[in-house]
Parts: C-alpha cells; structure tokens; sequence
C-alpha cells in the first residue's frame, strides 16, 4: 500500500493503494467516479476512458501509480446535467445512447479529438472512435452527436 | 422533436434526479428492509400505481428497461391515460419487492404486453379517481375532466379535487380489465418524441447502474471458473490468494470457488494468485464440422410448424426444383461491460441488486441455490451494459447470492472479460435445409423446410431449469437450455398452396445456451429470406417484385416499398450488370419479414462492396421500412431500429463463437471481433406510424431482416450465394470459387 495523491476533475485527492492498481478502480472505487467504465481491462473496448494531462488513455491499462501528481479529467469533469459539457449536451439532443455503458469511452474521446480538430469530418470522427466499442449499435447517433458538438463549438 | 427535448431540458435537472436515483432510493434507506408494506399482486390496482399528496404518479412495472428506452416509453403510456404531464411520472422497474411479475422482459414484448398491462391499469386508476371526484364534487362522472391531475367539473372548473387529495389510502380496487382507453386521436404524449429521462444522467456519469452500486462495509469478490471446458475442480491452494494485501477469505462450495477481498484489483489479484488444480473437461465436438454434428444429434420432438396443401406431391410436380441448405453460427451476447451484481444476506433475508431481466423469474431460480423460500428473497433491478438476451447477468446474480450468504456481509462480485465472453451462455448452432418446386411461370408451388433448432425447457414458462453456473458448480445440476421460442418465423410467410414446415428440437446443445436478440427469428428468416431469393432468381424474376407478387398484405407491401423507395431500387433480373469490373464489385439486396409471421413488419435493402480478392464484405447502406403499429416514441423506435440494424451487421459478417475441444477460445475482443465505427453502413429508416393501431415491440424485428439481405446483396454483386452466417472471407471466397461464371 502506498499514498498517492492525484489531481482529479480539478481536486487534489490522496488514496491509500496498492501502486500497481489500475487508475479505474481507484477512481471508480475509492474516489466514487461513475463516469469511467470497466468493459475489459485490456486496453481493448475504450470504456474506461479518461483524460490524463488531456490526452485520452484507458484508465484500466494505467498504473495508479504513474498518474500520481497528474490531471486525470473524467466524465464528471466535463460536466454535469445542471451544466453540461457542449458534447454531453450534443449526446442529449442526438438521443445518441442506447444502454450507454459505452457512452463515456465515446464522449472522453471525441472530447479529445475536438480538441485537437475542432472541425472533423464524419470519416475523422469514425477514425477517432475505432478504438472504441459499442456494442448496441449506437454508432450513427455518436457520430452525429461529435458532429453536432463541433458544429456548435 | 424540438419542442419536447427544450421543454424536457428546461426540467432536466429535476427529472435526473428522480429517475436514476428512484430505483435505488429504497436501498440505499433501508437496506434488509426485504418486504416494504406494499401490495405486488398484478390484479391489485395499487401493485403497478401509487399517487403522492402532491400528484407526483409512481409507476411499478415488473418489465425493465434494458437499455432501449422503455422507462420512457412506458412512463409516456402511463402519463397519457392517466392524464398527467409526463414528468409527474416515476417508473419502478423489477423490483421484486414492490413491482407486479410481468414475465421476464424480452421476446419484444415490453410494450406490446408490459405496455397494454400498464395502460389498462392507468385507465382503471384514471376511472376510479374520477368515481370518487364526482362524489365529493357532487357531479356526474360525465361531466368531470382531468387536467394534469387534477378532476374538474366541467363548465365550472374552480369546482375541482386533484388526485393527490382523491387517493387517501389507496385505490383498494382490482384493475379493471374493461376500463374504457383513450383513443388515439387524443393521445397528447404517446407518439411523441419525449426525450429519455435516462439519457442526461448517462453522459454525465450520475445514473446508476448495478456496477456502480455500493453498500456500506461491502466487499469485492472475483469467482475463479475453469478454462477447460466443463472440468471440475480437483483441489485448491489459496496460499497465494492469502499473500495478497487487502484479501479477506476463499468461498468454496463444491466446484464454486470464489476469492473475496476488500478491494477489486486485491480480489482481481488474489483470483490470479489461487492455485487449482482442474480435473478432466468435457470434450467440445470438432468445430469444423459442427452443422453435421447439430443435424445428427438427438432430436427430442419434431413439429410440423406450418402445414399447407400437399408440398411432396406438389413438389413431384414441379417443373423446377431448387434445393439449399443454410446455417447460422454460435454467437454470444458479448455486452460491453462485464456482468455484475451486489449481494446482501442479513438476518436470513437475501438481497440481490441485479441487471437481471428476468428479477422475478430470479427469486425462485436463487431458493433452489441458496436454499431460502422466494419469499426471503429480493432482487431489486438496476441496469447493467445491455444485454441483448440472457448473457451473464444470470449468472452473475447468482455468484453474488452464494457469496454473501457465504460471507454475511454485502458483496459486488463482477465478472472478468473472459467471463463474459466465453462463460456466458450462448446461441445454439442452427442448420436449415429446404426445397422448393416452381411451375412453368415461376410460381412457388411447394416449399419444404427442416429446422434443427435447440429444444427449449420451460417451467411454468420460466428458464426455472436454466443451469446457471453456480448450481451446477454447487451440484445441482439443471437439464435446460433457456433459448427462447426458436420456431418462431420458421413458418414462411408468403402466399404458397403447398407448405411443410418442420421444426427439429435437438434435445441438448454443446454449449449452456439461451436466447440471443431475436432468437430463433434471425436464423429462420435468414435462410427463408435467402432461399426466396434463390427462388426469385430461378423465376427469372425481380426479388422485390417476387417477395410482392407473393404476399397479400397492405402493411407488407408498405415497409418493402418504403425500403425499395429509400433505396432507389432498380428493378432487374439476375446479378447486377453494373457490380464493377474491379476487385471490389457493388450490388444490393432485400430481405423482408414479419416479426412471428404476427407483428411487427420490416423489410431491409442492403447495400454491399465485395472485395472478390480478399473476400472482405462492406456493408455501406441499409435502408429499413418498418411498422410497429402505434409508435409510442417514434424517436426510441428509429434508435432500436438503428441499434438492430448496427449490431446485426456485426454479427452476420463476423461473429462466431470460437473453440477447440477443450476450451471456449472467444475470450475477449480480440478473439470475438465485433464490428467498429470504421466498418458500420449508414442506416437510412422509413417509420410507417398507424395511431390506434396495436403497439408492438422494435427491439428484435430489425435484426432478422438484416442477414439476409447482405447475403442477397452479395449475390447480386457476385452471384455467390451465401448460406452460413457469419460471411467471413473464407467463407464468401469459397462461395465466390463455387459461383457460375458470370455472364
Ligand atoms: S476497460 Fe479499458 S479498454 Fe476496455
Ligand atoms: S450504447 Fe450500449 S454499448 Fe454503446
């Protein structure tokens, strides 16, 4: 067991963990954090997404321990549903959820996409989310609502 | 659409709240509480309603939303024959507790009949409540209207009681099954495109679902299963579980072996570091030769399921015979997040939070394991990943009941990948012969069809024989597979005199197997649908125009022509003289069906680019007509539909179960592909609403037609035909080699 300190959605935090722990479960399991999802723990389905210094990483293939000292943004982070984030609210308005456990890995990433291209184009944005599986066919109303989120933006 | 997501996004806030914390809210007050003080007795009016001081309606349903909407849909059924604005509306959903049994929830009947349950019970609420305003108003029943709750004298509307003030102590009446429906024409809020209320809580990370439950002082568990397919557990050495920090005991009960700790990645870590010892598996049949194998096993009772004429005596007659065999893969469910589930056992009560859809069915499937009466047991549903059928959700219940009996103190277990993927029951392997004759004009005069299909064991119509893994492991073995009514659709459903259809029920399967997303529908109407075309293209005919010239049905002919109309169909005989002298060559399919030859109609053109070189297929477009009767939302309908569509391509070009004889390879992503935003077509859909009509399930009935008509597709571009889903590029080169030259 080891101290680590974090920086989480803007909060210094300090978990007592195990340093080989895996980010998600520190920050699903002793910080609370719903937004991040565990699909495989394999690096493989992008449902543990997460921002680690604004780049988006799977938070399942991330030791706790290397993330110590650095900004970790999730879901909850962008925003919440009084304030959402212009992609949350773009997710909104498309209806672009079906179960939605893969919805964070969606958002968390194009969030880092538009970042970097604020203006992707449909084939960029299906580029983007290839990692990223969905597995109840959601996938039209995702790439509508990255579109929708750019076009507001 | 505007209209209702402003105004929904006005309420937001509030409606969050109430919805994604509603379900939960009696656990987290009172965990242990297992029988609050309430009736769930379906003839009981006050089972599925329950109205506040304030006018604020809970509804309890014994149907669950899986993801697809239908806390939503259900709330607007609710809202509109009671009367109330839409977000004075809360849904209870399978809490065993306090939520009527309505079945499990699937076979696409949560509308249809979850839906018309509710309904009925809505108006028999909204017809008493006006019984009694018009006794403490002093006017007739006739003279009363309802404005958001609230019953006024008509012409005189200061005189007025609301609902809050009229329920007292209850409705303390039954439903009452001849309670007078509102008519279509006044519907206000069915139909409309209310936005979900689930939706804002899940992009922000603030719904709940069952993997982010929590209870005070709980513990993680990880169950240790064989990778060896069917071995038993020979000994255990959890010395290495033991050095893990953080690990708290071992459960073991026969072949069930769990770890238990006081963090995930300690129990995930102590489940790596236990030493078993397995014995010998149970061998798995060659996979290359599986469909030979399905058709030799063991049938338990064959059924003539459709019977018209004299098909063999026709069949002597015809002029031309066409003869096919077709197949369908093991598949499985594969849902994204891992199944889970939280347990609590105290002072003899046992609590289950559970993605299950089948709570109740739940109750009596845990006493056989635990060895409670269903009534010590409480499954309080909250939503996994989607599920799609039964996948681990069962099983994973099941895992967290022993262990927390086992223990005393509240436990999560969740599943690994592998888990999931390889462990969770699958779809049963499927083999489809036919034969057909035509006559001179090409006409069909006799169709002739086998179906080896897996048999389906039902208790009292419940999967009470569905071996879920724990039993078995605790030696209780149960016979069962639970793989729904897999006849279904395998009756054809065109307009021939001579028909014999033939269902085979194949007493066991290779694997523990239950039903996948239109189960049984999606292989039959795959191979009905690709062998019509085999017959259109030996009639020398279109086969949009042969499905039509066949079917005598308005509706049916209204999805086809929509899909043909979205498509821009061209009418043509033989494959596509335009497909593309190239390696990749383009061409276009259809596929049509009616969801259990009795509800939902559908009807899909595809459109594909086969790489004849490497035998990779794209799917670029599918175009949908379809009709579900009354669309309670029809923006919930286009997003079932999409989602059927969308996951139907995966699984048609690419999944199939994989093993050797010894073990489930498919374990994870990897080795169980499915489909990726780079490799998904437009959907481009066509609603054909009927207000008034009866509302029939969307969940399934895309799907089925969606195999299909890749496959005709493909032909059309190639001339290959092909017969055994998934279309890996094995397979369509091998259809390729096998293919007549093209002209
Ligand atoms: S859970 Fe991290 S990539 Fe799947
Ligand atoms: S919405 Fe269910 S996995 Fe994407």
């Amino acid at each position: 067991m080891a101290r680590i300190t974090l920086r989480v959605n803007g909060a210094t935090q300090s978990v007592d963990a195990d340093p080989d722990t895996p980010l998600l479960y520190v920050l699903r399991d002793d910080l609370g954090l719903h937004g991040p999802k565990f699909g495989c723990g394999l690096g493989q389905c992008g449902a543990c997404t997460v921002h680690l210094e604004g780049e988006a990483v799977r938070s399942c293939s991330v030791p706790v321990s290397a993330v110590a000292g650095k900004k970790v943004t999730t879901l909850e982070g962008l925003g919440s549903t009084a304030k959402p984030h212009p992609l949350q609210q773009a997710f909104i308005d498309e209806q672009a959820v079906q179960c939605g456990y893969c919805i964070n890995g969606m958002i968390m990433t194009s969030a880092a996409l538009l970042r970097k291209n604020g203006k992707p184009s449909e084939e960029q944005i299906r580029a983007a989310l290839a990692g990223n599986l969905c597995r109840c066919g959601t996938h039209q109303r995702i790439t509508a609502a990255v579109r929708r989120a750019a076009l507001a933006a | 659409m505007r209209d209702d997501r402003r105004h929904f996004l006005k309420t937001a806030g509030a409606l969050v709240v109430s919805f994604s914390t509603g379900a939960t809210a009696w656990a987290r007050s009172a965990p242990g509480a297992i029988t609050p003080s309430k009736t769930v007795n379906k003839e009981a009016l006050d089972a599925w309603l329950a109205i506040g001081r304030d006018n604020s309606i809970t509804v309890y349903s014994g149907k669950v939303d899986l993801g697809t909407g239908t806390r939503t849909a259900l709330a607007q059924i609710a809202a509109e024959e009671l009367d109330v604005a839409f977000d004075r509306v809360e849904m209870v959903m399978g809490d065993t507790g306090t939520t009527p049994d309505q079945w499990l929830t699937g076979a696409n009947l949560t509308i249809a009949q979850g839906g018309s349950e509710l309904r009925r019970a809505a108006a028999s609420a909204r017809a008493a409540l006006i019984e009694r305003a018009a006794q403490r108003l002093g006017a007739a029943p006739a003279d009363l209207m309802v404005d958001d709750g609230v019953v006024r004298v008509k012409g005189d509307p200061s005189r007025h009681a609301s609902y809050g003030e009229l329920i007292e102590r209850g409705f303390e009446i039954k439903v009452d099954s001849k309670a007078a429906l509102k008519k279509a024409a006044d519907y206000r809020i069915v139909g409309r495109n209310i936005p979900r209320v689930d939706i804002p809580g899940k992009v922000t990370g603030e719904w709940t679902y069952v993997h982010d439950f929590r209870l005070p002082g709980m513990l993680h568990a990880r169950v240790i299963r064989s990778p060896i397919f069917g071995a038993r557990v020979s000994s255990v050495d959890d010395r290495g579980a033991r050095a893990v920090a953080g690990f708290v005991q071992t459960v073991r009960k026969g072949d069930f072996l769990a770890v238990v700790a006081k963090t995930e990645w300690a129990a995930i870590k102590a489940s790596r570091a236990i030493g078993v010892q397995w014995g010998e598996g149970t061998r798995l049949p060659d996979k290359g030769t599986v469909f030979q194998t399905w058709r030799a096993r063991p049938v338990a009772k064959t059924e003539a399921t459709q019977k018209a004429g004299d098909a063999p005596a026709a069949l002597a007659q015809a002029v031309r015979r066409v003869k096919a065999s077709y197949e369908f893969s093991v598949q499985t469910h594969a849902s994204l997040g891992p199944s889970c589930a939280v347990a609590q056992f105290k002072e003899g009560q046992l609590t289950v939070w559970s993605a299950s859809q089948a709570t109740h069915s739940m109750q009596t499937e845990l006493a056989g394991i635990t060895g409670l009466p269903p009534a010590s047991i409480r499954l309080v549903y909250l939503e996994g990943a989607g599920c799609y059928g039964r996948n681990g959700h069962e099983d994973a219940t099941a895992d967290a009941a022993v262990i927390a009996q086992a223990i005393g103190k509240p436990v999560r277990v969740q599943w690994m990948r592998e888990d999931e993927t390889a462990r969770a029951p699958k779809s049963p392997p499927r083999a489809m012969d036919f034969e057909a004759g035509l006559d001179a004009q090409g006409n069909v005069i006799a169709w002739n069809a086998d179906f080896w299909i897996a048999l389906n064991h039902i208790v009292a119509f419940k999967p009470l024989d569905f071996p879920l893994l724990a039993a078995t492991e605790m030696g209780q073995p149960k016979p069962g597979n639970w793989v729904g009514f897999l006849f279904q659709n395998a009756g054809m459903g065109y307009t021939v005199p001579n028909i014999r259809v033939e269902t085979h029920h194949v007493a066991e399967t290779f694997f523990r197997s239950a039903h996948l997303r239109s189960p049984g529908r999606i292989e039959n109407s795959f191979a009905n649908e690709g062998f019509m075309d085999e017959l259109a293209h030996a009639a020398g005919a279109d086969p949009a125009e042969f499905r039509l010239r066949n079917l005598k049905d308005a509706r049916a002919e209204a999805v086809i022509r929509a899909a043909m109309k979205l498509a821009g169909w061209q009418t043509r005989v033989g494959i596509n003289p335009a497909a593309g002298s190239g390696s990749v060559v383009r061409g276009r399919g259809i596929s049509y069906t009616r969801y259990n030859n009795a509800i939902t109609y559908v009807a899909a053109v595809a459109e594909v680019e086969v790489n004849r070189d490497s035998g990779a297929v794209r799917v670029t477009r599918l175009c949908i007509g379809h009709d579900c009767g009354q669309m309670i939302n029809p923006d919930g309908v286009a997003n079932q539909v999409q989602g059927g569509a969308l996951q139907t391509v995966s699984r048609t070009l690419m999944e199939e179960v994989q093993w050797t004889p010894e073990r489930v390879t498919s374990v994870d992503w990897v080795t169980y592909p499915i489909a990726r935003f780079t490799d998904l077509p437009k959907v481009d859909i066509e609603l054909i609403d009927r207000p008034g009509e009866p509302a029939w399930g969307v969940g399934e009935p895309t799907a089925v037609v969606i195999p299909g008509a890749i496959a005709n597709a493909i032909f059309d571009a190639t001339g290959a035909r092909l017969r055994s889903v998934p279309f890996t590029p094995e397979k369509v080169k091998a259809a390729l080699a096998a293919a007549p030259a093209r002209a």
